[in-house]
């Protein structure tokens, strides 16, 4: 139907602040919602959002971030994260944008890969139990690679 | 622009949209599936009628509103319409392509 010449798209998530975590998942489910396949890959930080006891406590960054409008003192105050963040999550519950936990879910049910970095997994010491049901695998950089499998896939960095 | 399907004139946007939902009927549907490929059955009727309803009622559609309706669940809605779903249902059902994100 569309006329997209994208077949493919492979995201690398190495972070774990909201606004990455919903940008690497928003364009992954807006890819399967065009017939494209996606893939996401969790490395380093970005394991938080794959962890059963964390997805559902990631914050915005309020320190070091210019578009926040706040003073860098400011955000690095207790609490102003959390508060930041609980805002933004009442923004996006209004755009009917899910959970962290439930987009997982929904971007597995499309048929979008989840996967788990093995070197960032053995860095900090997790065990399979501690990553969601959802998870397709656990790949080292080269198994990822080797997912771009045909004309057309891209591998976006987030 | 139009279109002639089922013996009617109706008119389409450069998509394939219908731009009228009242020129919409059941047989219009069953051909626009037949251009994408997909033979209607009782359970893709169903996704129809809720989508239908949705815009009557003139809520926006997503995704997680369809793992919501309780008509069906999402893997079973990529598997009725595959190659873009909720794209798919929309122009069969004679509504205008969704416009969220998600």
């Amino acid at each position: 139907m569309s006329q997209t010449k994208v077949k493919k798209m492979l995201f690398i998530l190495s972070k774990a602040t909201l606004e990455n975590v919903y940008a690497a998942f928003v364009m992954a489910n807006g890819a399967r919602m065009e017939g494209i396949e996606s893939e996401i890959f969790f490395t380093f930080f970005g394991l938080e959002a794959i962890q059963k006891k964390k997805l559902e406590h990631l914050h915005v960054a309020t320190v070091g971030n210019p578009a926040m409008h706040m003073p860098t003192m400011l955000g690095g105050l207790p609490g102003v994260e959390a508060f930041a963040s609980t805002m933004m999550k009442k923004e996006m519950e209004k755009l009917d944008m899910p959970p962290v936990g439930e987009f997982l879910e929904i971007l597995s049910d499309s048929g979008c890969k989840l996967w788990a970095c093995k070197l960032a997994v053995d860095m900090f010491h997790l065990e399979k139990e501690d990553l969601i049901d959802e998870l397709d695998g656990i790949l080292t950089i080269g198994d990822f690679y080797s997912r771009a499998d045909q004309e057309g896939t891209q591998l976006l960095f987030i | 622009m139009d279109k002639t399907l089922a013996h009617a004139t109706i008119s389409v946007d450069p998509e394939g949209y219908l731009t009228d939902f009242s020129q919409w009927n059941k047989e219009i549907g069953i051909e626009i599936a037949k251009e994408q490929g997909i033979e209607m059955s009782d359970k893709h009727w169903a996704i129809i009628d809720y989508i239908q309803q949705k815009f009557k009622e003139e809520e926006p559609l997503s995704i997680r509103g369809i793992k919501k309706s309780g008509v069906i669940d999402i893997k079973a809605f990529y598997d009725l319409f595959p190659g873009g779903p909720l794209k798919k249902a929309t122009m069969i059902a004679g509504v205008p392509k969704p416009k969220s994100c998600i």
